[in-house]
């Protein structure tokens, strides 16, 4: 092995403490520096919801929340993530209650093959937290970071309608997601 | 049928739940106890010679338990990739092809070595130590010069790149149709290469158990059985001692039908290194891997009469096979049966010739072959009403085969069971606003505004069978369907199906389908597949819109013997004659006395007890397989409304109508569902999707998701659809398939419609996909 191998090998073992609170639980993992969240997430963590669709970060099939903000979770480090409090999907539904955006994603036939289901649900939690009721072209502009191959995004947009009119009406849920900002 | 009460209603998914909780188990899900990960080592080049693999560093590196390239695997694979012979009989060479490459590579990503590790880390690691040395040799890139006598070939043993060239009929039969000819037009169309990107890329975990000599598969696939058989026959284990199982699979879009390389390769590593082994593609792999779609291009004539009258079509189809034959590939060839579209000819000619090049294979991808023949004649059909200053819409409804007409034997000898294209084009012509959106572009040219209204009026061959069609054309396997329905004693109901569901909602459609049927709960139905161990002996897997038209018939059947056998036993119980009984509402009761009755429940679990009549055995259950006596034909009219910006040359979709009959509906919300996506994926293909290789070197430089452009929900517009109803006569329920259908039809409105809006400029034709750069060049004369 090259000399310059074995540095990197000697970097690649170091691993590296990362505290978390994932979905309200506090997790305690040391890990690789160029372990991704993502991997962190489905791999230690075993939540296996977050999906992963393009290694690139085009897809969002991986975005959850982080400190309430939507984030692709192939685009951070896992100790990036130190002392962050995330929100993956298996996050959302709450004492065997689906969240509003869930339920409507159920109700308006949001989704098929379902791959990309958990990411869209994340980028549709944040983009109604900073916009309550956007009109059908602010979700769509809203929703560009996420891909779907199944459902031409017609029940997609249906879907954050619906789940916006819910959240109007019903009263405030525990998910803690970021208004305001950017 | 029974009683509809569910059949037609909007029933939310069942697969739902956990799909949106994140509970879902695709192949990235699944591990097993000690398993070991793999990265193979793939060719940076299309075409080379491996001189030398050096793998020494490789086998060092931390966690790696094991490097092996194709001579490892000689003892432990067998045979060729498996490639239907098809429609192709004249002339056929189809190269041999061993998952590993040892001696040459002849596509960009086909594997040359595999490394095994404990960690994924590990492996990709070990991967990027192996050292190969090629000698670069001439890459086969472009069509036309591939079929150029002395230029370089893919393989030794096609001395002309040709893997099949096959003429359907002659020129002959069309002489006469040319020769009454006012009009003739003549146009190349070509049909853009794409990547069938489903969201979930492949996968597969394999353990093979040593001391049992059993393998079990789990793998991202839309046809378990066919990997079952395919892989156990390579390996030379009997198919009963080998389990595949594809559990949710995130899409599929015919990328997941044939076998891989990779799903010889993981099964055969686990038993080579006595322990489970996995793999996860990447989308980089996926893009320059899984087979592609399309990659062809047409020669079209079209001979037609100054009233519009269509007369004779000509039609050459060169198709882009790739390095090897998918196992699939030559059913593209269906385009040129497919060629005529929804109108009367007196003649069409037809060949198709496939040519080998230094690509990925391309096999089927939603359509195949389908969307490139509706395609070419609405195309076509636009040029002759344009020559002839006719409305798209008045020489359609000249030309149309007519509701009265049906069954109508087309020019190729297949029976269209059905249609009533007149009727889903008056649908979709007012849903459109067809008349304003005229006047809207005459105001909007005055303003130097180019909109354009495109229309495809698309059928469709689909549901595949029938056994007669299909035997000969997958080597002796009949595409017909099995099911099987269980009763327990308790009175639930399972009900397998040979098919696969990877976003369909089968477990909703068929459990509605078998409820309604049997009278009973919606809840009292399991529905399940996608598990070579349950169920029936073979099942024939989900493409080709089949599922329901042919699957769903065959539940249709089982749960049929259910009834008849529980007929049998509830006159027994009611001391009746069987003829006396009938069964309604869940209930078995004697004619004329609806309180002399047994429930279904009642029913099943007497079926397990002593009291049966003479002769009959305990249980409640029945196996059917479904040979469907003909194809089933779907068909409609899509419009498109397309605005193409003077300055950018950016087309914008400003609408879109899709009137579509598939049919009796089952479920309302997924015959939608379908629609849409399909109409996406074909947007995708006209406006922007496109695999892009170096035409000199073979590199691909469109392998990943930032350069090869799947469209969002900024670039898809909203659809507004409806129906008609023409029930098929070919099957019982009266369905026919909607999987493909957005797909086969919307590539043609989309791109009628920039013509349309583009026809004041001159443009008469635009090739796919229609980019702002393709559009602005053509705008300002540069041509592209």
């Amino acid at each position: 092995m090259a000399p310059a191998e074995r540095r990197l090998e000697g970097i690649r073992s170091m691993k590296h403490k990362v505290a978390t609170t994932v979905n309200g639980r506090r997790h305690e993992h040391e890990v690789e520096p160029r372990l991704l969240l993502v991997h962190h997430l489905r791999d230690n963590l075993g939540l296996t919801g977050t999906h992963i669709g393009c290694d690139t970060s085009q897809c969002g099939a991986c975005t959850i929340l982080v400190d309430g903000k939507a984030v692709k979770s192939c685009t951070m480090f896992a100790v990036q993530a130190e002392g962050k409090s995330l929100t993956t999907i298996e996050g959302m539904a709450k004492d065997g209650e689906l969240h509003p955006i869930q339920q409507a994603f159920w109700d308006e036939h949001g989704l098929q093959c379902g791959y990309c289901t958990p990411g869209f649900i994340m980028a549709a939690a944040y983009l109604l937290a900073q916009n309550p009721n956007p009109t059908e072209d602010e979700i769509r502009k809203g929703l560009e970071g996420n891909l779907c191959r199944c459902t031409g995004y017609v029940n997609i947009v249906k879907a954050v309608q619906t789940a916006a009119k819910t959240m109007s009406t019903a009263p405030a849920r525990k998910t803690t997601v970021a208004a305001g900002g950017n | 049928m029974a009683v509809s009460q569910l059949v037609g209603a909007k029933i939310h998914r069942r697969e739902d739940p956990r799909l949106i909780t994140g509970h879902g188990h695709y192949i990235d899900d699944f591990t097993r106890q000690g398993a070991a990960y793999v990265a193979f080592v793939r060719s940076p080049h299309a075409h080379a010679r491996i001189k030398s693999i050096d793998i020494t560093d490789a086998s060092k590196a931390p966690g790696v338990a094991g490097v092996y390239t194709a001579r490892d695997f000689k003892g432990q694979l067998a045979g060729t990739h498996p490639a239907a012979p098809a429609f192709v009989a004249e002339k056929k060479y189809i190269p041999e092809r061993f998952p590993i490459a040892e001696k040459e590579v002849c596509y960009q990503g086909e594997i040359v070595a595999a490394v095994l590790a404990d960690t994924k880390g590990q492996a990709a690691d070990g991967a990027n130590l192996i050292q190969v040395d090629y000698e670069e040799l001439p890459a086969v890139m472009d069509l036309e010069k591939a079929l150029k006598d002395g230029g370089p070939k893919v393989h030794d043993g096609a001395a002309d790149n040709v893997s099949w060239d096959l003429t359907f009929t002659g020129p002959d039969v069309t002489d006469a149709a040319f020769k009454e000819a006012d009009v003739v037009v003549k146009q190349r169309i070509l049909q853009n290469r794409l990547a069938p990107v489903p969201m979930e890329p492949r996968g597969v975990l394999a353990e093979y158990e040593t001391y049992d000599k059993k393998l079990t598969i789990w793998m991202s696939s839309q046809s378990p059985h066919f990997i079952r058989l395919f892989v156990s026959g390579a390996m030379g284990l009997k198919e009963s001692q080998v389990r595949v199982i594809s559990p949710d699979v995130g899409g599929g879009f015919g990328s997941k039908i044939s076998p891989y390389p990779e799903d010889y390769l993981v099964p055969a590593l686990s038993r080579l290194a006595e322990r489970p082994v996995k793999w996860i593609e990447t989308r980089t792999e996926s893009i320059q891997n899984a087979t592609h779609g399309r990659g062809q291009y047409y020669d079209v004539e079209v001979a037609a009469k100054t009233d519009g009258t269509l007369l004779g079509l000509r039609v050459t189809q060169f198709l882009d096979v790739g390095a090897y034959c998918g196992t699939f590939s030559a059913f593209q060839a269906c385009a040129c049966l497919m060629a005529g579209g929804a109108y009367k000819w007196k003649g069409i000619s037809a060949r198709t010739i496939g040519i080998l090049t230094n690509r990925v294979p391309t096999d089927p991808y939603r359509g195949a072959g389908r969307p490139e023949a509706t395609h070419l004649v609405e195309r076509m059909v636009d040029l002759v009403a344009g020559e002839l200053k006719m409305d798209p819409v008045e020489i359609r409804r000249k030309n149309f085969i007519q509701p009265q007409d049906f069954p109508f034997t087309q020019n190729f000898g297949l029976v269209v069971d059905s249609g009533d294209y007149e009727k889903a084009l008056d649908v979709a012509v007012k849903l459109a606003g067809y008349d304003d959106l005229r006047k809207k572009q005459a105001d909007l040219r005055k303003q130097g505004k180019y909109l354009g209204i495109g229309l495809s009026t698309w059928i469709e061959l689909c549901g595949f069978g029938p056994s007669a069609a299909t035997a000969p054309a997958t080597g002796g396997i009949a595409l017909v369907e099995s099911a099987q329905v269980r009763v327990t004693p308790t009175g639930s109901v399972i009900v397998y199906t040979g098919t696969h569901s990877h976003g369909q909602g089968h477990e909703t459609t068929f459990s509605q389908l078998a409820a309604d049927q049997l009278g009973v709960p919606y809840e009292s139905i399991e529905l399940r597949h996608g598990d070579t161990s349950e169920g029936t002996a073979f099942g024939y897997g989900t493409y080709g819109s089949r599922s329901l038209a042919v699957g769903g018939v065959a539940i249709s059947k089982a749960v049929g013997k259910v009834i008849d056998k529980g007929k049998k036993l509830a006159a027994h119980m009611l001391e009746a004659a069987e003829e006396d009984v009938v069964y309604e509402h869940g209930s078995f009761h004697v004619k004329g006395s609806p309180d002399k009755a047994k429930a279904f429940g009642e029913v099943a679990f007497a079926s397990y007890g002593m009291s049966l009549p003479e002769g009959m055995e305990q249980g409640l259950e029945a196996v059917a397989y479904f040979d469907p006596p003909n194809l089933v034909w779907p068909f409609g009219t899509h419009i498109a409304v397309v605005e193409v910006d003077a300055e950018t040359g950016s087309a914008k979709l400003e609408k879109y109508i899709a009137v579509d009959d598939c049919g009796n509906i089952i479920n309302p919300m997924i015959v939608d569902g379908q629609i849409h996506g399909g109409i996406a994926q074909a947007i995708g293909q006209a406006l922007y999707e496109e695999v892009v290789y170096d035409e000199d070197t073979g590199q691909l430089k469109t392998g990943t998701m930032i350069d090869y452009m799947v469209p969002s929900a900024g670039e898809i517009p909203p659809m507004s659809l409806d129906h008609t109803v023409t029930p098929s006569p070919t099957n019982d329920l009266g369905v026919k398939g909607i999987g493909e259908a957005g797909t086969i039809a919307a590539s043609a409105a989309v791109i009628n419609a920039i013509c349309d809006a583009l026809s004041p400029l001159g443009i008469k034709h635009v090739d796919m996909p229609a980019t702002p750069d393709r559009l602005w060049h053509m705008m300002k004369g540069t041509s592209k």
